[in-house]
């Protein structure tokens, strides 16, 4: 059964560009064995850490998302701990998140839609609605000390 | 769901010099908090977002209570999770000094 994981590693600034890339390898190689897929890779660059870790003040942070099974991700997770290189690691599964989330999403836009259907109006919302133009209140009269109601 | 007025105690605009008989009759107005989360529609509270979560993290880096937010249960919780993440991966700081 597969599930979709989510994986950010935090690199050591120390490191070389290719030594990125090697963790990087590292990890696909992983993945490739035991019967994965990596689906999307994202390099965020060098970030300031929010507070040192060991020595570091700085890190790289990489983000994998991987379609796998636990043992594989259980694999990643031992070898990272392992690798010096990476100061830090997190691995969250994510599908079950972003189904409740598309579940959710869609069942708002759902009853908006059958709401405005209800209230008369095309399901989608248009181009330029909701956007009040400036209020053409001429009858406000409250402050008009004009002539004949002049006690 | 979302937002709840607060009658008394001790909210977010609770001002100490406006008590007295006065404050007893008629409560101070305090405006309507509002679940953020709920009324901008974000379901996806994501640890990745530091943006997203840093006006929750106030100086001290503590969570921010939901009584002074407003933010509604369901999504407290969520954030509390996002922030805890993103703690791990030192993208929000666990204190301050």
């Amino acid at each position: 059964m597969s599930r979709k994981y989510e994986l950010v590693y935090v690199v050591s600034p120390d490191a070389t560009d290719e030594q990125v890339t090697e963790v990087h390898t590292q990890v696909e190689g992983i993945v490739q064995r035991m019967n994965g897929q990596l689906e999307k890779t994202d390099n965020w660059g060098r970030r300031k850490l929010a507070y040192e870790i060991g020595r570091h003040k700085e890190g790289t942070y990489v983000l994998e998302v991987i379609n796998g099974d636990g043992e594989l991700m259980k694999e990643i997770d031992r070898r990272l701990k392992v690798t010096d290189l990476v100061i830090r690691h997190l691995v969250v599964r994510v599908d079950e998140e972003q189904l409740v989330v598309d579940r959710t999403r869609n069942r708002r836009t759902e009853t908006t839609r059958r709401r405005r259907v209800a209230r008369g109006l095309p399901p989608d919302r248009q181009p330029g609605e909701g956007q009040r133009g400036e209020p053409d209140d001429d009858r406000d009269d409250r402050f008009d000390m004009g002539g004949e109601e002049l006690r | 769901m979302n937002g709840k007025k607060s009658f008394g105690g001790r909210g977010k605009s609770g001002s100490s010099s406006q008590q007295g008989k006065d404050a007893q009759r008629r409560p101070m107005f305090r405006r309507r908090k509002v679940c953020k989360f709920c009324s901008d529609k974000i379901d996806d509270i994501n640890y990745k977002d530091v943006k997203l979560l840093m006006p929750f993290v106030p100086e001290r880096a503590k969570v921010l209570p939901r009584r002074i937010s407003g933010t509604c249960a369901l999504h407290q919780r969520k954030l509390r999770t996002a922030i805890m993440r993103a703690r791990q991966l030192a993208l929000i700081p666990y204190t301050t000094e």
